[in-house]
């Protein structure tokens, strides 16, 4: 028999593994990112973040969110200093702020603090932004 | 009780009795008369906010500016707000506010070269009317037809509130707008949270 080109593929979900990075939504360290070291059951994992400042401890998966960056190669039960090393190995925190996701966190974040007059400000932009964008469509309407 | 000395005749009578100023009363209540409270309180100066600082921007939350953004420019000393629009801005004359109606946001102008001195509680306060006899005080005939005018002190004081206070707005870029602009809550607004 000849072999048989397949087409079937492994899924791209995020899966639960040792040294999939997660982002802490509840609790004392929401906000920040740890690392998945050891998986305790279906509802729990081992988490640790040296570098985000997240101590190592159980975690229920409940309370966080996976991310699509994994820490390669990362063993089973790492301790907090070879977790440490592989997470800057990895360049975690690199790849995380370039994610939109993050980026978006943190424009929410800036958008939240803004002063009653920045706020204004941000609509008077806005508004020049529109009109800018609303002129340049007409008029590549009008040559169309 | 206050006592007199009174000069008593009669040889064996001692000369002088001291004897109650007034005479106590024959009767009393049956009933004890509850001693009245003494109030412990004292009138205090206000107190305001560490946000309302003279120059702030604020937003009137009640009455027929609502909503309307004003620069403070002090304290009155009856616990008011002495603000203005500016008038020339967005139609808010120089008006006591009570600070308990308004947000103080962080935005500051300058009112070092706003003169304020002349305004005090007494020069907004209402000019005592003189009261007319007859008929057209009953029906209410002129005066309320009438409409009020505006003294012309006031109107002069106005003007040079504002044009000093302009001078200091047009320094910042929008600012200018943004007090002509007023305040609303929309979509997805939680004023709890925002910052002002």
């Amino acid at each position: 028999m000849s072999k048989e080109v397949t087409t079937v593929k492994g899924s791209s979900w995020r899966l639960v593994e040792v040294g999939r990075v997660i982002l802490v939504n509840k609790g004392e360290y929401a906000g920040k990112l740890a690392t998945i070291v050891e998986i305790i059951d279906h509802k729990r994992v081992l988490i640790d973040g040296p570098i985000s400042g997240v101590p190592r401890q159980a975690f229920s998966l409940a309370r966080a969110t996976l991310t699509p960056i994994v820490i390669p190669k990362l063993t089973r039960g790492a301790r907090s200093g070879t977790t440490a090393k592989k997470w800057t190995e990895a360049g975690v925190d690199e790849k995380w702020a370039k994610s939109a996701w993050a980026q978006k966190i943190k424009s929410r974040e800036t958008r939240w603090g803004l002063t009653d007059f920045q706020r204004f400000q941000v609509l008077i932009l806005k508004k020049q932004r529109r009109y800018a964008v609303q002129k340049a469509l007409a008029k590549a309407k009008k040559l169309a | 009780m206050s006592a007199v000395t009174k000069e008593i005749g009669g040889a064996s009578n001692g000369g002088k009795r001291v004897i109650p100023a007034s005479k106590a009363s024959k009767w009393y209540p049956a009933e004890d008369i509850p001693a009245l409270k003494k109030a412990r309180k004292t009138v205090r100066p206000a107190v305001l906010r560490a946000s309302l600082k003279p120059g702030a921007v604020l937003i009137i939350l009640a009455g027929r500016f609502r909503g309307k953004r004003v620069v403070l420019l002090k304290a009155l000393e009856d616990g008011t707000l002495l603000v203005t629009g500016p008038f020339k801005v967005n139609g808010v004359p120089l008006r006591r506010v009570n600070p308990a109606y308004v947000i103080a946001t962080s935005t500051v102008v300058s009112v070092d070269s706003v003169d304020v001195s002349t305004f005090t509680a007494a020069y907004f306060a209402r000019e005592k009317k003189s009261k007319k006899e007859g008929e057209a005080e009953f029906f209410g005939d002129d005066e309320k037809k009438q409409k009020k005018v505006i003294s012309e002190t006031r109107v002069t004081n106005q003007k040079t509130v504002d044009t000093a206070l302009l001078a200091e707005i047009k320094k910042v870029p929008a600012l200018k707008a943004y007090l002509a602009s007023s305040f609303s809550l929309k979509k997805g607004d939680k004023p709890h949270l925002m910052k002002f």
